[in-house]
């Protein structure tokens, strides 16, 4: 029996490579999980029924003495990433049956690897949301308490990592929907900088602002998996190339804290003391805390909800009951348009393009767009002069525990979860959620989670003070 | 101040058919997000949209693969179609 508690990608490398189990016996263990798990917590949309197969493969190449660190390592992939001949839907009616036509970029590098995908996990509708409720094929229940949301939109690669159903877990991030639910469920969930890692392959959602992030149970296994996801590519225009000038300073972090955010009104009591014990214990561990001051923060998530739903509509205007995924026959080509968007997006998709092809429009455009895109600046500006004095700016990863299913009825209030999250994603900056501890609601105690954010192309000091704080 | 004329119009500019019921959810929902993203128009800083790091990728323009060789692959997600033709209704 193979302890799946206990396993991470680094320890199971290594029993791998030593022979201890085979990547088939490692790739059943997760298949038996799912099976007992997935019918209550509804993770995986599709287990894929190639694993084995997947697994058998990775055994030979080890069989030849081949190692690299994800060979072999079964992971969860959200289900807006394309693997060539497999379902992808984006957790959405439009694209039920829609069998993807090419490889991501990161499931190519991953397959280079020899990583087995166990199956397409659990998503808010095209990355929209950050609960899984609005999710065409039902919510992801929370591992610890399966009355709560697990977070998302990456829900269903946050609850894989968690409830042991994946070793890892590919998400994506456009406004914390890699964090969040990592926070929500007690694991380590990386947004990397924008450009970082390729998005060919990924379903568009906020060009500006989307990138594909780790899921991991720790610290090392969510940079294990990063480092073999990254990388400069030409199917994306915009990838950076690896900058390597980063200076490391393992033994002690000058840490900025934007008090004023966290203490603002609408973040959970709970929330604010579990950050004040963080706060102290990296205190303790030698890290230098300062107050930094953000003075446009707080318009982050207004400028947030301009920019997503204008990318948004311009990005989803490629459905069309033509060229791939649902058709819905209307009397002429305009009414297959209307029934094929009208009936295939759900509500929250169909609010936000509505919402989106409002600020841009003729009239409108500078009052919202115009003015979001100066802010965005701004914010950007705020922080390249918050990061000559400190290292890392921290807060909550989110202003609240996991919610019950089915309590925030109104978008807005579903938004304002993501106050402390989007602006990693305006500004382009990386940002890593760690747990941070628990909290006891209603006899259950639920995960919490801690954001470090670094300057563009800082991963491994954020790494590096995640391993710090988490104990590594 | 949103109508439901507005929405329909916006739906309409999107392709999206909503019912009547759905207008008028769609109609208090987006002025409630509509009334909190204006605090936006409160920025303090008088500036202008910054381009400087903002910068052009190309490639050259060559032929990267064989003709036809994406086609079928591309062609038989489609709902409809005729040959190698996307298949629709007459537009005149």
């Amino acid at each position: 029996m193979i302890d799946l508690n206990t396993l991470t990608i680094l320890n199971a490398r290594k029993s791998l490579d030593a022979k201890e189990y085979s990547a088939v016996d490692l790739a059943q263990a997760y298949l038996d999980e799912i099976a007992k798990k997935n019918t209550e917590l509804n993770v995986y949309l599709e287990v894929y029924d190639d694993v084995l197969t997947q697994a058998a493969a990775a055994d030979a190449r080890i069989a030849q003495g081949e190692s690299c660190p994800l060979l072999g390592i079964p992971l969860a992939i959200k289900d807006n990433i394309l693997i060539q001949g497999k379902k992808v839907s984006a957790a959405s009616k439009i694209l039920e049956n829609y069998v993807a036509s090419y490889d991501a970029t990161v499931i190519t590098k991953l397959k280079a690897q020899g990583a087995v995908f166990l199956g397409r996990v659990n998503m808010d509708e095209f990355a929209m949301g950050g609960s899984t409720e609005n999710s065409a094929y039902g919510v992801t229940k929370n591992p610890h308490d399966t009355g709560r949301v697990a977070g998302g939109s990456s829900g269903g690669s946050a609850v894989a990592v968690a409830a042991n159903m994946a070793l890892g877990a590919l998400g994506s991030d456009t406004g914390g929907s890699v964090r969040q639910p990592a926070a929500f469920c007690g694991v380590v969930g990386c947004k990397p900088t924008y450009g970082a890692v390729s998005r060919s392959g990924l379903m568009a959602m906020g060009s500006s602002l989307d990138i594909i992030g780790p899921i991991g149970k720790t610290v090392e296994d969510t940079e294990i998996i990063f480092d073999a996801i990254r990388g400069q590519d030409v199917l994306d225009g915009t990838t950076i190339s690896q900058s390597s000038s980063f200076k490391t300073q393992s033994s002690s972090f000058k840490i900025g804290v934007p008090w004023d955010v966290v203490n603002q009104e609408g973040v959970d009591g709970a929330i604010k003391e579990n950050f004040t014990q963080a706060i102290k214990k990296l205190e303790a561990s030698g890290c230098e805390i300062v107050d930094v001051s953000l003075p446009n923060i707080g318009l982050s998530l207004a400028v947030y909800y301009i920019l997503m739903p204008a990318e948004v509509s311009s990005n989803l205007a490629r459905f069309d009951g033509v060229k791939y995924g649902l058709h819905v026959d209307g009397k002429d080509l305009l009414e297959d348009y209307l029934l094929t968007r009208g009936t295939g997006f759900g509500p929250e998709v169909r609010r936000r393009i509505l919402l989106g092809t409002y600020v841009l429009s003729s009239g409108y455009y500078d009052a919202y767009y115009g003015k979001a895109q100066v802010a965005r600046n701004v914010l950007q500006r705020e922080f390249a002069d918050a990061f000559r004095t400190v290292d890392i700016i921290v807060t909550p990863t989110a202003p609240m525990p996991a919610w019950k299913i089915g309590e925030k009825g109104d978008p807005l209030s579903a938004y304002l979860a993501d106050i402390f999250t989007v602006t990693a994603n305006i500004v382009g900056i990386p940002a890593l959620s760690v747990p941070s501890g628990f909290v006891d609601v209603d006899g259950k105690k639920l995960p919490l989670g801690i954001q470090f954010m670094a300057p563009h192309g800082g991963e491994s000091v954020l790494f590096d003070i995640g391993k710090k704080f988490f104990g590594e | 101040m949103i109508t439901t004329a507005d929405i329909e119009k916006l739906a309409s500019l999107a392709r999206i058919q909503v019912s009547d019921e759905e207008k008028e959810s769609m109609r208090t929902d987006i002025e409630s997000i509509l009334a909190y993203v204006s605090q936006v128009k409160n920025l303090s800083v008088e500036t202008t949209a910054d381009l400087s790091s903002v910068h052009n990728v190309m490639r050259d323009d060559v032929v990267t693969h064989q003709s036809g060789e994406y086609t079928e692959i591309l062609l038989s997600a489609a709902p409809a179609r005729e040959g190698d033709y996307l298949k629709v209704k007459k537009i005149l």
